[in-house]
């Protein structure tokens, strides 16, 4: 091909921070939450190894402002990683096939959410059942 | 044949983020609930629901140990592969580099988490 | 070019806005504005059509059969990768409509991109039959039940048209990936009763620009004209691939060696 020269265009770096993308992004940072939380957690178990004093500092700082403000968001987070995990996990999956008709992916999703619902439910239950 | 039919390491990072990201849309919101405004404020549960000694008693036990070490490692696993693509979308820095930021510090506070669950004794 | 009856009269003009290249006497893109008349019922195909026709013969673009299911017309309209033919002015109207390339590919020229490298993508997948079990002549055919046509059925709807590839950001940023339309005829034959060749295209499948350079963000699902579902072939890869990893070692594993780079006979 003659004059054959193929233009290519640089990609747009900041396409994440774009629609239709930045949904996608924002999905990806409930990550961010989920880890932060499980960081907490980490803080509590480390105080619990280092004796009653480090332990009752922990939950005085569970019991601080700065503590709900933290977990507030770490609610949202994962709120919202329950919201979109459920939506994206019928990609996953091969097409589902029950009797002689494909699965709708909205009914796997309806199906994912319904047990994190009833989940939620029983933990908290059996939070009230064990507690003193 | 080179890089192009190499396998993938992808799936060793792939599976702990869906455990954990199944896990913690399964308990997530009742743990935040709980740990973050319940016990602490004794709002729907009574006071030392989490006292030194009921934390103390769960986390010697054995299997409290592997409740802990499954929810703080997965969850960790979880948010770093999440961290990592989303640093890499952003060209936050070098592939190789963001890999050993996300994943190192996830490995480092699993074992952090391990260590301590030890230290803590039975 | 009749005038717009329900307009009462003049005919209604569209600014349409499209990215130029010619590669003999161009250094790089740059933008051409036309004024288009248009009615109720115009594509967007036709819109060009009536640039190419009246206004500027030099503008180039691909189409063929103007009903979404050759695969020719893709190109990014309003910002987004759309099928000329199925989209139409009115909704871009009074705005300016901008068009573009397709995004993530070479310009060739004007409004046609390179697709040299997905012809090889879709070469490589191995994009036929391997029967599980050879059948005779006088065997007889093979045999499928609407059941197991179901359970495939949506990824042989694709029509090549590489909207999703130009929906797909991980794409852009690596153009070795072997992307959604690729996976989604891969998984048309992984996924076929009759087929035996899994393990040859798992083999693609595993590697870092097969399934994983995906990071479900699930946009090619969202723009493709046939209802494909993409980012479902290649996810559930990815678990497939993901579980093969850690089972491999149970029972048979996959010589990743037996994949040529760039397709050929089996």
């Amino acid at each position: 091909m003659s004059g054959a020269r193929p233009y290519i265009r640089p990609i747009e770096p900041l396409w994440w921070a774009r629609p239709p993308y930045l949904a996608y992004t924002l999905r990806e940072a409930t990550g961010v939450a989920v880890a932060g939380y499980a960081v907490v957690l980490l803080a509590g178990v480390i105080s619990l190894a280092s004796g009653e004093g480090a332990y009752q500092a922990w939950l005085d700082f569970l019991r601080s402002p700065w503590s709900l403000a933290l977990h507030l968001l770490f609610l949202i987070g994962i709120l919202a990683h329950v919201w979109t995990w459920f939506a994206i996990m019928p990609k996953t999956m091969p097409r589902l096939v029950i009797g002689d008709r494909v699965v709708p992916q909205s009914w796997i999703t309806a199906a994912g959410l319904a047990v994190a619902i009833a989940s939620f439910i029983v933990i908290l239950l059996l939070a009230k059942w064990v507690q003193p | 044949m080179g890089a192009a039919v190499k396998r993938s390491i992808a799936p060793l990072f792939w599976l702990p983020f869906g455990a954990g990201g199944m896990l913690a849309a399964l308990i997530g919101p009742a743990l935040v609930l709980i740990t973050g405004f319940a016990a602490p404020h004794a709002v729907g549960l009574s006071p030392g629901f989490m006292s030194f000694a009921r934390a103390s008693a769960f986390a010697q036990h054995p299997l409290g140990k592997l409740v802990l070490l499954g929810v703080i490692g997965l969850f960790l696993w979880h948010g770093a592969e999440r961290i990592y693509l989303t640093l890499r979308d952003m060209h936050a820095g070098g592939k190789l580099a963001l890999m050993w930021i996300c994943y190192g510090s996830a490995g480092a506070l699993t074992c952090v988490t391990v260590a301590a669950l030890l230290a803590i004794g039975w | 070019m009749p005038p717009d009856a329900a307009a009462g009269g003049a005919p209604r003009e569209i600014m349409i806005k499209t990215l130029r290249y010619r590669p003999d006497v161009d250094s790089k893109p740059a933008w051409q504005t036309y004024r288009v008349p248009f009615t109720e019922d115009m594509s967007v195909l036709q819109g060009l059509q009536y640039i190419k026709d009246h206004l500027d013969g030099t503008l180039s673009f691909r189409w063929s059969c103007r009903m979404a299911i050759c695969g020719s017309c893709g190109m990014m309209i309003g910002g987004e990768p759309k099928l000329a033919c199925m989209s139409v002015l009115r909704d871009y109207y009074p705005g300016e409509l901008v068009i573009e390339p397709l995004a993530h590919f070479p310009i060739e020229r004007d409004l046609v991109v390179t697709v040299g490298e997905f012809v090889k993508k879709i070469e490589s997948i191995y994009p036929y039959l391997i029967p599980k079990t050879a059948r005779r002549l006088d065997e007889g055919e093979y045999l499928q039940t609407p059941l197991q046509l179901a359970r495939y059925e949506t990824f042989s709807d694709c029509i090549n048209c590489m909207l999703c590839y130009a929906a797909c950001p991980q794409f852009g940023e690596n153009p070795d990936f072997i992307g959604p339309g690729a996976m989604a005829l891969l998984q048309r034959y992984n996924g076929d009763s009759r087929d035996g060749g899994e393990e040859k295209r798992m083999a693609l499948v595993h590697t870092e620009n097969g399934a994983w350079s995906c990071t479900a963000v699930g946009y090619c699902s969202e723009v493709c004209p046939k209802q494909v579902d993409p980012a479902n072939a290649v996810n559930q890869n990815k678990t497939r691939s993901a579980l093969d990893y850690f089972l491999r070692f149970l029972g048979r594993s996959v010589d990743v060696r037996s994949a040529p780079p760039g397709g050929g006979a089996p």
